[in-house]
């Protein structure tokens, strides 16, 4: 049986406990999804799932009061979220219902769309979207384009090791093998530049920050919605200025308020409307926080994130070295 | 010693402030370009306090708390220990100099330790030199595309 038929008989089966079933739906147009929110049995033929469904849904998860039995459907990297979320204690294990998917890679639609610029189409213009045989086959201005799903999927997938939900009470499909290793060539290529080089880099992306908060929403473990402290008049941390301190600086909160929680599953780089690398700061602190304390956020449900806790004696800390 | 540099040292009530207050009573000479900010634990210091000082200027900034085991609140230094290490590992990839920022433990009676910590950092930091402004550059570009559009509009 095909993973989505599954996974529609799955959620029909568990909806009638649950309030709520969130999963993707065709969106705006054929090249984008969106979330569906399933209240009964009709809204299940809504559900999509193909290498178009990006979006990670466990973002919702905190934003429902508590008491509301939620059904998530998540594939490798959102199931790490969610771990994460139960670590931290900010859902209830008793009313979440995750419905977990194996996952070969999603698109990166900033890719399709430099790939159909060089053939001078506009991905405005893509009347049909399929993906057959390791092809993410587009219609677009009365032409067939062909384009290899590994030159359009995500950087974050091709160095994934996570395919398969890590945490689920019913799993469609079945499970994909294979574990890429996570190197880092990313970070060590953009840590070859001189610090001048650096920070000459992030003035030039964060210039292009037009604060609008996109990164934030859409990341799940930025759960203090209204009252970031980006947001705060008291204490005012940033002010309302427009110039590259506060853009940067706020930009620096994200990061340092996600370091050791972030799972890297792309959210802010992906709703960024300038293509700021956002990654790049939050996986040079996940490469960190590995190399102190052995851990990678959302993979081990009962460990607890390691700084919100302490050894006496650290082991990879040297803190009397200069 | 050349032109003073801008240096903020974040002080634990209980430890190291004591330490430079013991270090002053000692009469232990030390280089001036310290500003301290005294903070009840070195557990208060958010990474942020860190990162504002530095995008708003100074060059360099110091924290010191006390020693491991010795923490008035039993554990906030660990707490610290553990995020200043982290923060300090992130500088470099945004471009800042990891021995801008420096954490250590100093108690209340090691005046002489104070001394040796305040003048090792600043003369690290006077090493580095002034930082660079992260708006600087961005503040003048605007400023000259502001002018550009001051053009002649024909009526």
């Amino acid at each position: 049986m095909p993973v989505l038929e599954e996974l529609k008989a799955q959620i029909a089966r568990r909806l009638p406990e649950l309030d709520m079933v969130i999963g993707w739906g065709h969106g705006y147009d054929c090249l984008h999804r969106t979330p569906v929110f399933i209240e009964n049995a009709a809204d299940i033929e809504k559900l999509v799932f193909d290498p178009l469904c990006v979006h990670n849904l466990s973002t919702y998860l905190t934003r429902y009061g508590s008491g509301k039995k939620i059904g998530v459907v998540v594939k490798g990297c959102d199931s790490r979220s969610v771990v994460e979320l139960l670590q931290e204690k900010l859902i209830n294990r008793d009313n979440i219902v995750v419905f977990g998917l194996p996952c070969e890679g999603v698109a990166d639609l900033g890719k399709v769309k430099r790939a159909l610029q060089e053939q001078n189409l506009d991905m405005g213009r893509v009347k049909s979207a399929t993906v057959e045989g390791g092809k993410l086959i587009l219609a677009v201005s009365g032409k067939e384009v062909a384009l290899a799903l590994n030159d359009v999927l995500a950087d974050k997938c091709g160095r994934c090791r996570y395919h398969n939900a890590v945490i689920h009470d019913e799993f469609a499909g079945t499970p994909v093998e294979g574990q890429a290793q996570d190197a880092y060539e990313d970070l060590a290529a953009f840590e070859n530049q001189t610090l001048e080089e650096r920070m000459e880099f992030w003035r030039g992306q964060m210039e292009r920050c037009v604060r609008c908060y996109a990164c934030r929403n859409a990341c799940p473990m930025c759960v203090c919605r209204d009252h970031c402290i980006a947001q705060s008049r008291d204490p005012n941390w940033v002010s309302q200025g427009d110039g590259l301190e506060e853009k940067f600086f706020f930009q620096m909160i994200h990061a340092m308020h996600l370091a050791g929680r972030c799972t890297e599953c792309g959210e802010c780089e992906r709703a960024c409307p300038v293509d700021i690398p956002l990654l790049l700061l939050k996986r040079k602190l996940g490469k960190e926080i590995q190399e102190l304390f052995d851990y990678r956020a959302g993979t081990e449900p009962e460990v607890k994130p390691p700084l919100l806790a302490f050894k006496v004696e650290e082991d990879n800390i040297n803190e009397r070295g200069w | 010693m050349d032109k003073e540099l801008r240096i903020v040292g974040f002080l634990c009530n209980w430890c190291s402030y004591g330490g430079a207050d013991t270090a002053g009573v000692g009469r232990f000479i030390q280089p001036t370009d310290l500003r301290i900010i005294r903070l009840p634990c070195s557990g208060r210091i958010d990474p942020l306090f860190v990162l504002k000082t530095l995008i708003g200027g100074a060059d360099g900034v110091l924290v010191s708390g006390c020693h491991p085991r010795d923490c008035h609140y039993s554990e906030g230094n660990y707490y610290a220990r553990r995020r200043l290490e982290v923060l300090k590992r992130f500088l470099p990839v945004i471009g800042i100099d990891q021995g801008r920022f420096e954490y250590t433990w100093v108690s209340a009676s090691e005046g002489q330790r104070w001394q040796h910590v305040v003048t090792t950092f600043t003369n690290q930091i006077h090493a580095l030199g002034p930082i660079q402004r992260i708006g600087k550059d961005a503040q003048a570009r605007a400023c000259a595309f502001g002018r550009t559009l001051e053009v002649d509009i024909p009526a």
